[in-house]
């Protein structure tokens, strides 16, 4: 499957708050259904650089290509952009006033404009997927973090995207609830989803991750496939971050 | 005697007038909340803009309420806009105008509170499941907001309920008027009637504002999680 068009094509990315430069010129290029981990220090710009993808913040240089189409021109539609790019965040975000149902609902229905029972099909078999389909009626504050971190992974999924962003999923979670929510996503990359995964979770990546880009200060400072990032790490800063995290 | 007081408070229509006084009060009272809140909402909502002039304009706007105190806002529209605009106004119509704009400010902050006060990423998760504004804030924002808001509301209304009481000042013939009419045609024949005509206002004034404060208080700890 090698060789063919990327589905998403990232080109000096650039991204500023003011005058501080968040993102430097980011260039990737992502094959459908593969998987790449970011990894990185605090602060180098990861979360900025997958909210750019959906357009959460706005860029100012460089260009996304979703498909071949430039996403960074005044006439996108962001709406229905984020309905092919589902993300997930690290605060447990599902909405408090709906039950797990209503918030699996709610974007298909209303946005997508899909048929109640085919949708809700489709959700009660996400659900049975990451084992919480006796939950679907019970409201957010019913549930444990990992479980609703999954629910949201569900969320994200019934809107069908092609691609899927993770933003440090786990990071707030009791360590016994993270590995729930890695089985979620490691099951995804082995159905074929296409995920750029921010993650600090060195052994998931290196399972689940075809590529590795390592950040650093805005800059993608390597880049490279799992395995060979982990086992021999070119860059110098590379070696430390892992060295550090491996302690 | 204390007790020849008691007895005109049931004496002809004085019972009928202070309770027909009382409605007025209760009238004003409720159409000013009523747009009040319709109105506190929409500037509530306009107030989450990040435009500073929007922001600032209805800071002022509020703070006009604030710092001027109500009465003077009812003697000033009374008195100041018949005479300089050939305009004629009842004293009811004008008690409407200043309750509504002092209710709509008040409830736009407390609208205003509740939706900034919302986590951020539900602004964020909404956005990337694709929901328009429109969307979020009916699916998603307000349903959340209102929670927070309906409580410090009741509170805004048992507020505005009591500062009817200004309303004798500009003529309008409430329950207070009504209660001052009959003291001062029975004063002289039973001196104690103040007392009870007034502490027939003060019952009146509880029995509708305490259920709603304990409403709201109850509401407040139901919601607190
Ligand atoms: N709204 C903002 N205004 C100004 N600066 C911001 C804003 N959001 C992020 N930044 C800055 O941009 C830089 C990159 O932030 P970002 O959140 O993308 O980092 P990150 O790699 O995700 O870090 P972490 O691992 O801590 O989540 C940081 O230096 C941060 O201080
Ligand atoms: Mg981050």
């Amino acid at each position: 499957m090698s060789g063919q068009i990327p589905i998403l094509k990232v080109k000096g990315l650039t991204k500023k708050y003011g005058e501080k430069i968040v993102l430097n010129g980011i260039d990737l290029e992502v094959e459908k259904g593969k998987v790449i981990a970011i990894l990185g220090p605090s602060g180098c710009g990861k979360s900025t650089f997958l909210r750019c993808l959906n357009g959460l913040e706005e860029v100012q240089g460089g260009d996304i290509l979703l498909d071949n189409e430039s996403l960074i021109n005044k006439s996108t539609k962001w709406r229905e952009v984020r309905q092919r790019i589902g993300m997930v965040f690290q605060s447990y975000d599902l909405f408090p006033n709906l039950t797990v149902m209503e918030n699996i609902l709610l974007s298909p229905l209303k946005v997508q404009k899909r048929n109640r029972s085919e949708v809700e099909a489709q959700a009660l078999e996400l659900l049975e997927r990451v084992g919480l389909a006796d939950r679907a009626n019970d409201y957010p504050r019913q549930l444990s973090g990992g479980q609703k971190q999954r629910i949201a992974i569900v969320r994200a999924l019934c809107i069908n995207p092609e691609i899927m962003l993770f933003d440090e999923v786990t990071a707030s979670l009791d360590p016994e609830m993270v590995r729930e929510v890695l089985d979620v996503i490691a099951q995804l990359a082995e159905q074929g989803m296409t995920m750029l995964i921010v993650t600090h979770e060195m052994n998931f990546a290196k399972l689940v991750a075809d590529e590795v880009i390592f950040m650093d200060k805005g800059n993608i400072h390597e880049q490279a496939p799992a395995e060979q990032f982990f086992t021999n790490p070119q860059t110098e800063r590379a070696q430390q971050f892992l060295n550090i995290l491996q302690f | 005697m204390l007790n020849s007081g008691i007895s005109v408070l049931f004496e002809g229509v004085n019972l009928e007038r202070l309770l027909l006084g009382l409605l007025v009060t209760l009238r004003v009272a409720l159409i000013a909340v009523v747009i009040s809140i319709v109105m506190g909402i929409l500037i509530g909502i306009i107030r989450t803009s990040k435009s500073k002039l929007v922001q600032i304009l209805f800071k002022l706007y509020l703070e006009l309420f604030r710092i001027i105190p109500i009465l003077v806002w009812l003697f000033v529209i009374y008195y100041v806009i018949p005479a300089n605009f050939d305009l004629n106004l009842s004293a009811e119509v004008v008690a409407l105008i200043v309750f509504s704009l002092w209710g709509a400010a008040e409830m736009s902050d407390i609208v205003r509170g509740a939706i900034i006060s919302l986590p951020k990423h539900q602004t964020e998760s909404s956005k990337a499941l694709g929901l328009s504004v429109s969307q979020m804030y009916r699916y998603v924002l307000i349903p959340q907001a209102t929670k927070r808001c309906i409580p410090p509301m009741i509170n805004l209304i048992t507020r505005m309920i009591k500062t009817t009481a200004l309303l004798t000042m500009i003529g309008v013939v409430e329950v207070i008027k009504v209660g001052q009419q009959i003291i001062e045609v029975n004063n002289l024949e039973h001196p104690t009637i103040s007392f009870w005509i007034y502490g027939f206002v003060f019952f009146l004034y509880f029995v509708i504002c305490f259920p709603l404060s304990r409403f709201s208080r109850k509401l407040e700890r139901k919601w607190a999680t």
